[in-house]
């Protein structure tokens, strides 16, 4: 039975859908027969961060509403295995989407895969909504910035009211993922510290992403920056994903990186 | 700190000032949220009352509802303009 995961954030750009692509890779590279859903309906974008944008043929309204097989929607990755993309649909409008629909495709997908990770579209109306209802955990993207944090703390307050789970009187496990962390800045006081952010919205912390230019470049080349193992956003969204397995790492990139010595003599 | 920076007044760094308005913010967004929903418009129409008397302001009301263990506490703040 596959644990259901939504990436939610409330405010928009501040890295659901790289974050989406990420996580899910990062759960199929560890091993995990992983889906990724964009529920972004009207605008597809996760195909383009995956590189499969291409390669759509039919989409999740598709299969809500009968009109395809989940076996002809699903994308499969090209680098890995155990990865599908279901892509959303661009030309419907952003109510296409009926839980019941959305409950039976989840159920279909649950038998096959481990991990169903949700991207949801940013906002709080029907289609963020749709792609938190039936979430056991939920991952909220986090900027250190203001708007953010208090999008962010409505997005949970309608996790802890409007999902599946609480419905039932449960709760829904929520991570906080701090992205886009630029440690300079913080240490000038010009933002949000990872402790402030944590004191703010009072959810347990599974990993802070750095502002890095690898981002920008693994969505150009439509390669989950987790394939970049070099990179810093790369090794930091490898780490959540571990921590969120359960292993234990510390955690990278709080600090201000000290220049070495090439450095501070040629500039960098 | 600079040389400079050491003589002019002390001033907060703008994330603590983020901080601080945040918590603000925060606690009084999920009191609005979580609130019943007839609270907006109670507040609207005390105000309406309250204005029959005195000039004031939307801001110079406050109305919150707090849970104290079982009992609910209705509390109203109304700051009076100096005469």
């Amino acid at each position: 039975m596959a644990k259901i995961i939504v990436v939610t954030s409330g405010k928009g750009g501040v890295g659901k859908t790289t974050t989406s692509a990420a996580f899910s890779a990062a759960l199929a590279m560890k091993g995990h027969k992983t889906v990724v859903i964009d529920f972004d309906v009207g605008l597809r974008n996760l195909d383009l961060v995956m590189g499969c944008e291409r390669r759509v043929v039919y989409d999740f309204v598709n299969v809500v509403q009968g009109e395809a097989s989940l076996k002809q929607a699903l994308i499969k990755d090209k680098r890995l295995d155990n990865l599908f993309v279901l892509p959303a649909s661009q030309t419907r409008d952003k109510d296409a989407l009926k839980p019941e629909g959305v409950e039976k495709v989840l159920n279909d997908l649950r038998a096959e895969f481990d991990y169903i990770v949700c991207d949801s579209p940013a906002g709080i109306e029907h289609g963020a909504q749709m792609a938190l209802y039936f979430a056991e955990e939920a991952v909220i993207v986090t900027n250190p910035e203001v708007s953010s944090v208090r999008d962010s703390d409505r997005i949970i307050g309608i996790l802890q009211s409007k999902s599946r789970l609480a419905e039932e009187g449960k709760s829904v496990k929520e991570h906080l993922l701090l992205t886009r962390y630029n440690p300079e800045r913080v240490e000038r006081g010009e933002m949000l510290s990872v402790q402030d952010v944590e004191d703010i919205l009072a959810i347990p912390l599974l990993g802070v992403i750095p502002e890095s230019e690898a981002v920008l470049k693994a969505s150009n080349q439509g390669v989950p920056v987790v394939h970049d193992d070099a990179s810093d956003a790369g090794q930091a969204y490898d780490d959540a994903v571990s921590r969120y397995l359960g292993e234990d790492r510390p955690h990278r990139f709080l600090e201000k990186q000290k220049k070495g010595f090439l450095k501070r003599v040629f500039g960098g | 700190m600079s040389l400079l920076g050491y003589f002019r007044k002390e001033e907060k760094s703008s994330a603590s000032v983020a901080k601080e308005r945040l918590q603000i913010l925060v606690a009084h967004d999920r009191v609005r949220t979580n609130g019943p929903d007839y609270l907006p418009k109670m507040q609207q129409e005390l105000l309406a009352v309250i204005r029959k008397y005195v000039v004031i302001d939307d801001e110079d009301v406050n109305v919150s509802l707090e849970q104290q263990g079982t009992t609910s506490v209705l509390e109203l703040n109304v700051t009076l303009p100096d005469r």
